[in-house]
């Protein structure tokens, strides 16, 4: 074993022609070849790191020789190494590329560093192996584990690869583990023990465990896991997802967990996700290659012109003197020429631009991450940025599109209202505690916090304790939450431990209460209601409080699942209970005749028995049911539901866990130490779940009664109104999927046996699967429901429908054995789940809907109006139905009252075809009338006040590449678009269709998972860390807290970081062409030699130390506007988004000021020294200086922001070529052979002709900008300089200016929605009056 | 995909807390609230409107002009005479000289020039030679020089450095001073002499010494050390192609003057920036008693000796006498620049206060957007 880590280091020999993976334990069963496969799988020894000691230089060097910008110098310098051609002293044209290229050694280096000890750790980190000649579990470093090994883990442990869960202590065979580390999310996932093994029970023992594994190769999906488990009767065991232990995932709530490494180091899962960070490419990056490109050709035109020049003047020239001998043509002369005229003008391509622009976009997203106002304190979170590269592009946004849930909403899901049966209930004084609440909100929100932050250290600190502790605070919790008094329970809730107390608040319809409480009335005579409705009550509650995937845990231990508690009969009658429910549910559940004789105590028991072994489950003999004999009942316990003493119960339940726990080896006397501290816990269950609306659901049935007590993949353990907790057999659990848009449970029925399924879903869903040939009593239930379910619709609710099918046992058999093989089969496991899920969730029995509220985050309609106002389009793309959508669009004033609505709904593309151009034409008629109205030419082009909304299906056809062109052009004439039941990948297509077809600057924004495909597409994804786990802030470049914060991120940093980077990028094109025409003017008076009038150090310096800091400061710190102006005048955005700053005239007037600037810069030094006895060096000191200054002041003439910064860095930057220039002229006498610059600064600096030269040369270059800048913002102010203007004003003035601006833009604005549209347009009942009174035409 | 509200509230928390610290010790993640972090430093925001800059203008306006008229003023009290000696033109004196002449000639020509002073030159007259044409620019000119032979390094002195080629050696001797710079040393000796009225000539008093900076006389130009005979220094060198006598017998009657340290050799040795340039040659310095001019008016003898062809490459000589002021030599540019620069400041400074009275009030208050 111990050479196993260098024999699995060696290449897989066989891994192209296999396409599985054998994966066995390492004994005496396996092969030679299996055991050589297995070598050949890698070890577990990461590393991360790009780069070993040794390889630094080379690989770096190649690394960074990748990059084109780095091809170019180091050709340079090459270059400037062939003798014929050099321009400069080979050393010193290496400075530029040694220097850039160490910089960004220096800085991979010290990433590797960290890489690397980040590796060390994570390789260094221990844990057990089961080592076979030492027939024991051993300590290992994680780097030494390698595929077939048994590791042994504990509470709170890592996982070190990825395993087969083989065994766990819990006696379920389950295992949970927290995946923060892979996703981010930090709820508890289960996982469960490899079914049928051969081993089952408390002992392990690895030596037994001769079964072999084969699974797939090595793939980055973490939510698929395919393979079989053959054990060595031959028999093969399905493994999926659900036995799959992810390496760095935390094993939490189980003590020991013992697993099979079937993936090692880099081919786990985990580590197949490790993707790289994100590069997007900008905008304004493409338009600035462009320019390079221009450059480049500006580059070769100068060389070719000075080459052609060189020829010619070379040709008439003979036996100069001053010409060195040699035998080389004029033609050949000129060819050399151009190359060393590459070399002299190489600074005109701005190389350093592209290390420049990455240091400035640190810096703006140092600024961007440091903005208070994109601070939450309530998650102690501000804005993320995860993609460096594309801050600018949050300047030029046109197109935003909103995931609704969760991003413009709260994601918090509050149970508003429901219908069951028909009949409606309003819970009025529900919708009361609402509003409260939404008061008295964030102190609330706050407190909770603290709350859990509390409970979740502890659960962190003390890991021993946490293992042991489930059953016995499960007792006080089980003990206590059965009550019946709603005001108790309300009572209790409203303390909240949950995340907010707003979940737990729900107030009971009194109607609904009453009705319910019958049920644990102890006179069955007060029995006066419809005994179908209060089964389909209480069948409702039962779905709510079943029909999920939460998972319970209480509050002192959020991580520590509560745990299946042993089974145990209802404190109430059981003879009583039973009798009620015949009664009730005669017409409806068909007890099976066994039962009806059954009075006896044991009912649950063999209740429990039956569902068990009907459920194939290996580990049925350790299921508590079984160990635990159930207990006797005794008369005392007989209840008095209503008033029944907490206390009372309690006790009652302490005596009776006393057997089943000593029972019980593993959990030793530790535990009854700790009942006693227990004893004080509150009796608060936290219900975490997968999606909000389940938990909200879970706590609305137990704001009945109906409490969820824990949960275990067979039972679920639920308290019914009148009841004890009951155990409810959970015989599977079909999950949610977005396909389906559904989830079901198939339990068996605590009180009547049935194997029941309850489903979940979507209404449009529910509703079709609802059995056609139903009796008129339930036709008569589906069309109450579903006006309720409009109405909940049109108030903004999310609805849900809820129904159940009683399953025939023979029918569950035949379906179970379908089920069976489809989750055995290796191939189209899913297609096959899928199929048997749809068999499963057919002629349903309509239940009930209930209305979840999800409010708006806060300031989510201000936020998309100043959008609007900056000229984005806002699209909302949700999964919601349509009058939600429309209802939260209203509410979120994206559509306004004067806006026409127009739906674009059909079932076949031909419709779809036809209703595009007919609404096409409907505008089109509009618009020319409200052109002819009013001829002042406003609106023209402006077309807005239409509001596009459509629906999933139909905008499959809408996207589908005949129709694309038409949506488009609807799209474009609509102000906003709203498509509703879209699935993610829609979403997707919609963004990407948009962003292509129309070539616009894309915004996704979403918090869930199904935003993640949109995110990406999008020029700039931005998530949401909200409620629904990290998935959309892992995929996204920016990560925000709230929809709010979107406003100041884009309309100001946007802004911002585009004009700066914009400007920095213009000035630095100047900049250089600026310097080097200087050089090249030259030319035309050296003989088209080549020669440089500057010392070279000075000529590399120039650019990369003298004058290399302003424009970062520039880039990093310019403010054009101020926030406070940018932000209460939106419109000012649209100077980013028509991407002004930066248009192709703007670069060339750049590039004309450069070159007339250059001119002067040269020909003014020329003509104050022609003729006369000046040096080549010392002509070119008056240039330098001047340069520089006239560098320098152009940016501050540009720059809008001059701080004391500025100042001290322009200082810095003078000061530092004058100092580098006297001090390189003092001590260098023959150090910079052969062009010497001993004596020649200090002396023509000394004449005060310099000063003269330098004077006049700086002022007439910089004339005709400061002199266009001024007369243009005279003249014809750009809206930026207006506002820059306003800001210089006064405080009154300013915000009189202000309003006086919004005022002017209002009308505008206003006047681009034609308010008078015909409103003879089919008129469509369905839109929300309140929301649209003037006008809501909508076709189909 | 999943993930409860609970968990997530926690999980913004936890990375505040930053593990299982105690209470109260919780570092937030709240930005500071510094004016730098925020972006609200205290900043001077320059719009340039015409109201702004037209101050600017005027200012410039008004500094510049006098400036100019100074510069102008001093330039054009600046005497200068200049005489082109090439001898083109056939009816030159030199014209034969300059058409028999080259670098192998060995007999030296001479021919003489005469000319007339119509104003007396005061103060230091200096002479100058000047060559047009004259690529001392050139790329590959400059740098064929070693500096470190020419500071008088022994190494250098026998080994030139490879930038002399190919006038680093001759028959296998390095060459002392080696490159192509100093092989092109101008070698023309002028001589000056007054012609009085009765035809006698006086000759003038060129002073060679001070013609080249002092830095490079002291400093960067050095005989090798070790032996105060020249001969011995440089006898294992031998002479540039071009010249007829070795570096130390430069100035025969001057030992200090000979070697790396002849000025004349160190002012050719400073290579021009353009291809008209001029050369200090001589000073003639100013009489003691400051009553006569130094150069009085009348006529005047430039006795040429003539060495160096520069008709091949189309070059011109000249012979150039110049006072100097504080500014340097004579040149009316500056002067003109900046008398034209302050007018047209001062001209767009007064269309500016215009536009600024006409439109400026318009971008601040009134109607802001359009």
């Amino acid at each position: 074993m111990e050479s196993l880590l260098s024999l699995g280091k060696r290449k897989p020999r066989k891994n192209g022609l296999q396409r599985k993976r054998r994966v066995g334990a390492w004994n005496m069963t396996l092969d030679e070849e299996d055991e050589e496969l297995m070598r050949s799988y890698s070890g577990n020894k990461i590393r991360t790191t790009k780069y070993t000691f040794l390889s630094f230089v080379p690989k770096n060097l190649f690394e960074q020789l990748h990059r084109f910008a780095n091809v170019y110098f180091v050709f340079l310098s090459a270059l400037n190494f062939v003798p014929i051609v050099n321009a400069f002293q080979p050393e010193i044209s290496l400075i530029p590329i040694v220097l850039v290229m160490s910089v960004t050694a220096v800085k991979d280096m010290w990433e590797d560093y960290r890489r690397r000890k980040s590796d060390w750790q994570v390789n260094g980190q221990l844990c057990e192996v089961y080592d076979r000649t030492q027939q024991r579990y051993v300590k290992r470093r994680w780097a030494e584990v390698c595929v077939g090994d048994l590791v042994l883990l504990g509470c709170n442990d890592i996982i070190p690869a990825d395993m087969v869960l083989l065994h766990s202590s819990d006696p379920k065979g389950v295992c949970h583990i927290e995946t923060a580390n892979l996703d981010g999310e930090t709820n508890l996932k289960q996982r469960q023990v490899v079914r049928d093994l051969p081993q089952q029970g408390p002992d392990f023992n690895p030596e037994n465990f001769s079964s072999r594994i084969e699974c797939e190769n090595p793939n980055n999906d973490l939510r698929r896991f395919r393979g079989y488990m053959e054990h060595p009767g031959k028999v093969r065991v399905g493994l999926h997802n659900d036995n799959l232990l992810l390496r760095s995932c935390t094993v939490r709530n189980t003590e020991r967990v013992i697993g099979i490494v079937v993936y090692a180091g880099h081919e786990t899962k985990a580590m197949q996700n490790n993707s790289g960070p994100r590069y997007k490419r900008s905008k304004l990056e493409r338009r600035l290659n462009v320019d390079v490109l221009w450059s480049v050709a500006l580059l070769f035109l100068m060389c070719f012109s000075t080459a052609v020049g060189h020829g010619i003047w070379l040709r008439g020239l003979k036996g100069a003197v001053f010409l060195i001998p040699d035998d080389i043509s004029p033609a050949l002369a000129g060819f050399y020429m151009f190359w060393t005229m590459i070399i002299v003008l190489q600074v005109l391509i701005p190389i350093s631009l592209y290390v420049s622009i990455e240091i400035v976009k640190l810096g703006q997203i140092y600024f961007i991450q440091n903005d208070l106002d994109l601070y939450n304190p309530r998650l102690d979170a501000g804005i993320q940025c995860r993609a460096l590269n594309i801050t600018e592009d949050l300047g030029q946004i046109q197109y935003l599109f909103s995931d609704k849930t969760g991003t413009l909403t709260e994601n918090r899901m509050l149970f508003r209202r429901c219908t069951v049966a028909g009949v409606e209930y309003p819970h009025h004084e529900n919708a009361q505690s609402l509003e409260q609440y939404e008061e008295q909100f964030g102190g609330a929100a706050d407190h909770t916090l603290t709350l859990r932050s509390r409970s979740s250290r502890k659960s962190v600190s003390c890991r021993s304790l946490s293992c042991n502790h489930s059953s016995v605070s499960l007792n006080t919790l089980a003990a206590e939450s059965d009550s019946n008094s709603f005001d108790d329970t309300l009572h209790r809730q409203a303390q909240g431990a949950f995340s907010s107390t707003m979940e737990c608040a729900v107030v009971p319809d009194p109607q609904l209460g009453q009705k319910l409480k019958v049920l644990s009335a102890p006179l069955l005579g007060r029995l006066k209601h419809d005994a179908t409705e209060l089964s389909h009550i209480v069948d409702f509650f039962l779905a709510l409080a079943v029909c999920n995937t939460v998972v319970v845990s209480s509050p002192s231990q959020p991580r520590h699942v509560v745990q299946m508690p042993v089974a145990r009969t209802p404190l109430r009658s059981l003879e009583e209970m039973k009798a009620l429910l015949q009664k009730v549910s005669l017409p409806r559940f068909a007890l099976s005749p066994s039962q009806n004789s059954d009075g006896s105590p044991g009912f649950t028991k063999r209740l429990f028995n039956r569902g068990r072994s009907a459920t194939y489950t290996p580990n049925a003999p350790t299921t508590p049911a079984a160990r635990a004999p159930t207990p006797s009942l005794t008369p005392t316990h007989t209840p008095s539901p209503c008033s029944t003493p907490v206390l009372l119960r309690s006790g009652a339940w302490g005596q009776e866990e006393e057997q089943p726990r000593q029972s019980d080896a593993d959990d030793g006397p530790a535990a009854e130490e700790e009942e006693k501290d227990d004893s004080d816990e509150e009796d608060k269950l936290l219900y975490e779940a997968e999606s909000p609306d389940e938990a909200a659901l879970v706590q609305a049935a137990r704001a009945y009664g109906c409490t969820l007590l824990g949960r275990s993949p067979e039972q679920l353990l639920v308290a019914l109104p009148g009841t004890g907790p009951l155990s409810v057999p959970l015989l599977h659990v079909l999950p949610f999927h977005s396909a389906r848009k559904r989830m079901s449970v198939v339990v068996r029925h605590p009180l009547t046996g049935q194997v029941v399924v309850y489903t979940k879903g979507a209404d449009s869903v529910i509703m079709e699967l609802v059995g056609r040939k139903t009796s008129d009593d339930q036709r008569e239930i589906m069309e109450k429901t579903q006006r309720h379910l409009d109405d909940y619709a049109k108030e903004g609710l999310r609805t849900l429908c809820i129904a159940k099918r009683v399953l025939e046992e023979g029918e569950y058999e035949d379906w179970l054995k379908r089920h069976v093989f489809a989750e055995a089969s290796i191939e189209n496991r899913e297609e096959l789940l899928r199929e048997t899920a749809q068999m499963l969730e057919t002629k349903l029995t309509l239940l009930g809907a209930t209305g979840i509220v999800d409010r708006l985050q806060e300031d989510v309609p201000e936020t998309i109006e100043a959008l609007q106002r900056a000229g984005i389009k806002v699209w909302v793309l949700t999964g919601d139905k349509q009058e939600t959508a429309v209802n939260i669009a209203c509410a979120c004033k994206l559509l306004r009252p004067t806006d026409q609505l127009l739906t674009l709904n059909c079932d076949i593309k031909e419709d779809c075809e036809t209703l595009l151009s007919e609404l096409l034409e409907q505008i089109g008629v509009s618009e020319r009338r409200h052109a002819s109205g009013c001829e002042d030419g406003l609106a023209v082009g402006d077309r807005g006040g239409f509001m596009l909304v459509i629906d999933g299906r139909t905008l499959d056809f809408a996207l589908e590449a005949e129709l694309q062109g038409a949506f488009l052009e609807l799209t474009g004439s609509c102000r906003s678009v709203i498509c509703c039941r879209s699935t993610p990948l829609q979403k997707s297509k919609v963004v990407r269709l948009v962003g292509e077809k129309l070539g616009v600057m894309t915004l996704a924004i979403g918090d869930g998972a199904n935003d993640v495909s949109m995110i990406q597409v999008a020029d700039v994804g931005i998530g949401i860390s909200g409620q629904e786990g990290m998935q959309a802030v892992m995929s996204s470049d920016f990560a925000i807290s709230r929809f709010k914060h979107l406003r100041k991120l884009l309309l100001v940093h946007g802004h911002w970081c585009y004009t700066r980077l914009a400007n920095m990028i213009l000035y630095f094109f100047y900049k250089n062409v600026m310097y080097v025409n200087l050089l090249f003017w030259y030319q035309f008076f050296c003989g088209f030699s080549g020669s440089t009038m500057t010392n070279s150090w000075v000529l590399i310096f120039f650019n990369l130390l003298f004058t290399s800091v302003p424009p970062l400061m520039y880039g990093v710190f310019d403010k054009n506007v101020s926030a406070q102006t940018l932000l209460s005048l939106p419109q000012l955005y649209k100077h980013g988004q028509n991407s002004k700053a930066y248009l192709p005239s703007t670069f060339w007037l750049t590039i004309l000021d450069a070159f007339y600037q250059s001119l002067v810069c040269f020909f003014i030094p020329y003509f104050a020294y022609a003729g006369s006895d000046i040096g080549l060096f010392s002509f070119g000191s008056p240039i330098n200086g001047s340069a520089l200054l006239i560098i320098l002041l152009h940016q501050i003439i540009e720059s809008r922001t001059l701080t004391w910064l500025h100042f001290a860095v322009f200082l810095c930057s003078a000061l530092l070529y004058y100092i580098f220039v006297l001090v390189f002229s003092i001590i260098c006498v023959t150090c910079n052979h052969p062009t010497n610059p001993y004596g020649i600064e200090t002396k023509v600096m000394s004449e005060p002709l310099y000063y003269c030269v330098c004077a006049v040369t700086t002022v007439l270059a910089l004339l005709p900008r400061m002199l266009c800048r001024g007369l243009y913002n005279t003249l014809c102010p750009s809206d930026v300089v207006k506002a820059g203007l306003i800001d210089k004003l006064r405080p009154e003035d300013y915000s009189a200016s202000v309003c006086q601006w919004q005022e002017n833009s209002e009308a505008i604005y206003h006047n681009q929605n034609p308010r008078h549209l015909d409103k003879n347009l089919s008129v469509n009942a369905d839109i929300p009056t309140d929301c649209t009174p003037e006008t809501g035409s909508v076709l189909s | 995909m999943a993930s409860s509200y609970n968990a997530k509230d926690e999980d913004g928390h936890h990375s505040g807390s930053g593990g299982p610290a105690g209470p109260g010790v919780n570092k937030s993640k709240k930005p500071d609230n510094t004016a730098f972090k925020q972006q609200r430093l205290p900043a001077w925001q320059p719009i340039l409107t015409a109201g702004t800059v037209l101050p600017a203008f005027f200012v410039i306006g008004l500094i510049f002009i006098p400036i100019g008229i100074g510069l102008f003023v001093t330039s054009n009290n600046i005497k200068e005479l200049e005489i082109d000696y090439t001898g083109v033109d056939p009816s030159s004196p030199c014209y034969d000289c300059a058409q028999n002449y080259s670098w192998n000639s060995t007999a030296p020509c001479v021919c003489s020039v005469e000319f007339t002073l119509d104003q007396p030159f005061e103060g230091n007259v200096f002479m100058y030679y000047g060559l047009s044409n004259f690529y001392q620019n050139h790329r590959r000119y400059v740098k064929s020089r070693d500096d470190s032979q020419l500071n008088g390094d022994k190494v250098s002195l026998t080994n030139p450095s490879k930038e002399c080629e190919p006038y680093r050696t001759n028959d296998k001797k390095p060459i002392a001073p080696c490159g192509a710079i100093a092989n092109s040393l101008f070698n023309d000796t002028l001589e000056l002499s007054h012609v009085n009225p009765n035809k006698t000539r006086t000759p003038i008093t060129l002073v060679k010494k001070g013609i080249a900076w002092w830095t490079d006389k002291h400093v960067k130009f050095r005989n090798p050390s070790g032996n105060s005979n020249l001969t011995i220094v440089f006898q294992n060198t031998t002479k540039p192609v071009n010249w007829r006598k070795p570096v130390y017998e430069l100035d025969p009657s001057d030992p200090e003057n000979n070697g790396f340290i002849n000025e004349d050799f160190i002012v050719w040795m400073r290579t021009a920036a353009l291809p008209t340039f001029r050369k200090l040659y001589r000073i003639i310095q100013k009489s003691k008693d400051n009553l006569t001019p130094t150069l009085p008016r009348g006529t005047y003898v430039l006795d040429i000796t003539y060495n160096y062809p520069v008709l091949s490459f189309d070059g011109r000589k000249r012979m150039i006498l110049s006072t100097i002021s504080w500014m340097g030599g004579k040149n009316p540019f500056l002067g003109i620049a900046y008398i034209t620069v302050g007018s047209i400041c001062f001209v767009l400074g007064v269309v500016l206060l215009f536009i600024h009275h006409k439109y400026g009030s318009r971008s601040t208050s009134a109607d802001i957007p359009n």
